[in-house]
C-alpha cells in the first residue's frame, strides 16, 4: 500500500536530484539531448566570481531572515498563547499576510517601494542594503504569521504546573520566560528554524520580482543564479551544477534536522488547538 | 480571578475539576504584560499598513497614481482597476488554480494516507527506510530539481499542461504531509487495531473504518497544507507552462506586471483579487486552518 506513494515521490523528487548531478556533467541548451561535457561546468562554476558572491548573499539572507523571523514569531507566539479575547482577534489579523501568495506579496511590496508611487519616496530597491533588507522584510512579513502559529502551538503545550511551581518559588514573569518558556520551546524552535532555513532557500519569487538579483548581482541568491543560468542563458549544464550545490546544502540540512529534532524518533505529534 | 490558577492545585476543597477544562486559562493571561501588548500592537501596524495601502491604492485612478503617496486615500475612489483585471482573464486563472489545488490535494491524500498507515503499523526495515526517505525529503528545495524536472516533463510530453504543475507540486507536498499524518496516526491506540483485527477486519477495512475517521484532524491539516502549496506555487508554473491555457493565478499576477505596465493601481487590484478567495475560505474555516497549521510545528 505504501509503494505507489514511495514510487511517485522517488520519481518526481528523488530521481531529479540524482539527475541534477548527472546533468551538471553535460552541455544542454534545453533543446535536443544533453551532451557529455566532463568537468567543464564545475570548472566554470568554481572559477566564477558570482558563485562566491551568491553563496555569501544566500547565507547572509538566510541568517538575517532567521534572526528576524525567530525573534518576532517567538515573542508573538508566546504572547498569543494566552487566551484573552483581544489576543484571539489580533492573532486572526496577524495571520492574514500568510493568505497571500509569495508572488502577490512581492508585487505588493514592489508597488509600495516604488519611488514614484509607494510609501517611502526613495529608491530603496536600487541600493544594495535597501534591496537586501527589503527581501528580509518581505519574507518575514509573509512567513512570521506561520511561525507565530507554530510557537503558539508549542507554548500552549507547556505544562501549566511548571509556571505554578515557579510562581510559588517567587519567579517573576521574565524569569519564567527565560527559565521555563524558552527551554520548553526547544523542539518547537528546531522545527520552526529548519522550516525557515529551507524556506529562505526558496525566496526565489521575492528576489525575481523585487530585485531581479540586483542591484547588479548583489541579491542573486543561489536559486536565482541557477534560474538565470538555465532559463535565461539556456546553459542548463551550468545551472545543474549550481542546483547540485543546493542539493548538497539541503541534504546536509535535513540530516541535521533529523538529528536535532524529534522527527527521527517517531514521536507522536499532538495537535496544537 | 488573578490567584485562581495559582491556588487551584493547592486547595483540596476547590471546585471539581470536571467543571473547568473547557475554559482552561493560559498562564500569561493572569496579569497584563504591557511590553508584550505594545509589541503586538506594533506588529499589528506592520501587518495592516501595507494591506490598507494596497486596498486604497487599488481604488485610485491611474492618473492620480503618479507622484501619489500610497498612504493617502484616493480622492475619487473607483472600481475601474478591478474591472480591468476581471476583463483580463482573472476568472480563467482562478479556475486553473482551483483545479490544480484540487488535483494536488487528491494525489497527496490518495498516496500519503496509506503510506503513513504502513509506516506507523509496520516495523519492518523497508517501512523504516521509506519513512526516513520522506524525512530527508522535507528539506529538498524545488529549486534544486527544477532543471532535471524540466527535462523529465518535456520527455513525458507534459510540458505546458496543468499536470506539469500538479504532479511535481504534489510530490513536494508529500514529505510534510507524511510527517503530519504519521504524527496523527501514532496517536491511535494499539488496542483499537487489535480489536478490529480480532473482528477479522482486512487492512483495507481498517484503513477506511478506523484510520481515516480517527485521523480526520491530520487529514484536514494535510488538505490545507497541500492546497496552500498549490495556491502559492510559482516556480513550477513559471518553468513548466508557457501558454494561456494552463496558466495559474501566481503566474498570471506576474504577467499582469508587463501587461499593465506602469499601471500600479491595476496591479494592486489584481493582488487584492487574488487574496479574496482564500480570505473567504479563511473566514469560513479559520479554526480548522489555523488549528491545522499549528499542528505542523508539533512539539
Amino acid at each position: 500500500m505504501a509503494l505507489p506513494g514511495v514510487l511517485f515521490f522517488a520519481f518526481f523528487a528523488l530521481a531529479p536530484m540524482v539527475l541534477a548531478f548527472y546533468l551538471s556533467f553535460t552541455r544542454w541548451n534545453g533543446l535536443g539531448d544533453p551532451q557529455p561535457a566532463g568537468l567543464a561546468n564545475w570548472r566554470k562554476l568554481l572559477s566564477d566570481d558570482r558563485l562566491g558572491q551568491s553563496l555569501t548573499v544566500t547565507v547572509a539572507l538566510t541568517a538575517v531572515s532567521w534572526a528576524f523571523q525567530t525573534v518576532i514569531s517567538l515573542l508573538l507566539g508566546v504572547w498569543a498563547a494566552g487566551r484573552q479575547r483581544n489576543r484571539a482577534v489580533l492573532s486572526a489579523i496577524f495571520f492574514v499576510p500568510f493568505l497571500l501568495s509569495s508572488t502577490a506579496i512581492s508585487l505588493l511590496f514592489y508597488a509600495l517601494l516604488d519611488p514614484n508611487f509607494g510609501i517611502i519616496h526613495r529608491d530603496t530597491l536600487g541600493t544594495t542594503s535597501g534591496a537586501f533588507l527589503a527581501i528580509v522584510f518581505v519574507g518575514g512579513w509573509q512567513f512570521i504569521p506561520f511561525h507565530t502559529l507554530i510557537y503558539q502551538g508549542g507554548a500552549r503545550q507547556i505544562p501549566e504546573v511548571l509556571y505554578q511551581a515557579a510562581a510559588i518559588d517567587g519567579a517573576g514573569r521574565y524569569r519564567q520566560f527565560f527559565s521555563i518558556t524558552l527551554p520548553q520551546l526547544r523542539n518547537t524552535a528546531t522545527t520552526s528554524s529548519v522550516l525557515m532555513i529551507v524556506g529562505s532557500l526558496t525566496y526565489f519569487e521575492t528576489v525575481l520580482i523585487l530585485t531581479q538579483g540586483g542591484p547588479g548581482t548583489d541579491t542573486a541568491i543561489l536559486p536565482y543564479l541557477m534560474y538565470e543560468a538555465g532559463f535565461k542563458s539556456y546553459d542548463f549544464g551550468y545551472a545543474s551544477a549550481v542546483a547540485s550545490f543546493l542539493v548538497l546544502a539541503a541534504t546536509a540540512l535535513s540530516l541535521l534536522m533529523v538529528k536535532l529534532s524529534g522527527f527521527g524518533a517517531m514521536r507522536s505529534t499532538r495537535e496544537g488547538m | 480571578m488573578s490567584h485562581d490558577t495559582l491556588s487551584r492545585p493547592v486547595r483540596t476543597d476547590s471546585a471539581p475539576a470536571a467543571e473547568r477544562p473547557a475554559r482552561r486559562r493560559g498562564h500569561w493571561s493572569r496579569r497584563a504584560n504591557p511590553l508584550a501588548g505594545a509589541g503586538a500592537l506594533i506588529w499589528l501596524a506592520v501587518v495592516i499598513v501595507p494591506i490598507y495601502a494596497m486596498i486604497s491604492a487599488s481604488l485610485t485612478h491611474q492618473d492620480e497614481a503618479l507622484g501619489h503617496n500610497a498612504l493617502k486615500p484616493p480622492s475619487h475612489p473607483t472600481l475601474d482597476n478591478y474591472n480591468t483585471v476581471l476583463h483580463n482573464g482573472f476568472g480563467h486563472l482562478l479556475w486553473n488554480t482551483v483545479l490544480a489545488a484540487a488535483g494536488v490535494v487528491l494525489i497527496v491524500l490518495v498516496l500519503c494516507v496509506p503510506l503513513s498507515y504502513v509506516a506507523v503499523r509496520t516495523r519492518g526495515v523497508w517501512s523504516g527506510a521509506a519513512f526516513r526517505l520522506f524525512l530527508l525529503g522535507v528539506a529538498i528545495p524545488a529549486q534544486a530539481v527544477v532543471v532535471p524536472l524540466y527535462l523529465m516533463i518535456a520527455k513525458l510530453n507534459l510540458y505546458d499542461s496543468l499536470l506539469a504543475i500538479v504532479l511535481p507540486t504534489a510530490a513536494f507536498a508529500m514529505p510534510v504531509s507524511v510527517l503530519i499524518l504519521t504524527g496523527t496516526l501514532r496517536d491511535i491506540s494499539e488496542e483499537m487495531y487489535e480489536a478490529m483485527a480480532l473482528d477479522g477486519a482486512s487492512t483495507t477495512r481498517m484503513l477506511f473504518q478506523l484510520v481515516i475517521p480517527m485521523a480526520k484532524g491530520g487529514i484536514s491539516t494535510v488538505v490545507i497544507f497541500s492546497a496552500l502549496q498549490a495556491w502559492n506555487g510559482f516556480l513550477f508554473p513559471l518553468i513548466f507552462t508557457q501558454s494561456d491555457g494552463p496558466r495559474v493565478l501566481t503566474l498570471g499576477l506576474f504577467n499582469y506586471v508587463s501587461e499593465f505596465g506602469v499601471n500600479i493601481p491595476a496591479i494592486l487590484a489584481s493582488v487584492v483579487l487574488s487574496g479574496v478567495p482564500i480570505f473567504i475560505v479563511y473566514l469560513v474555516a479559520r479554526r480548522a486552518l489555523v488549528g491545522g497549521l499549528m499542528g505542523v510545528g508539533g512539539k
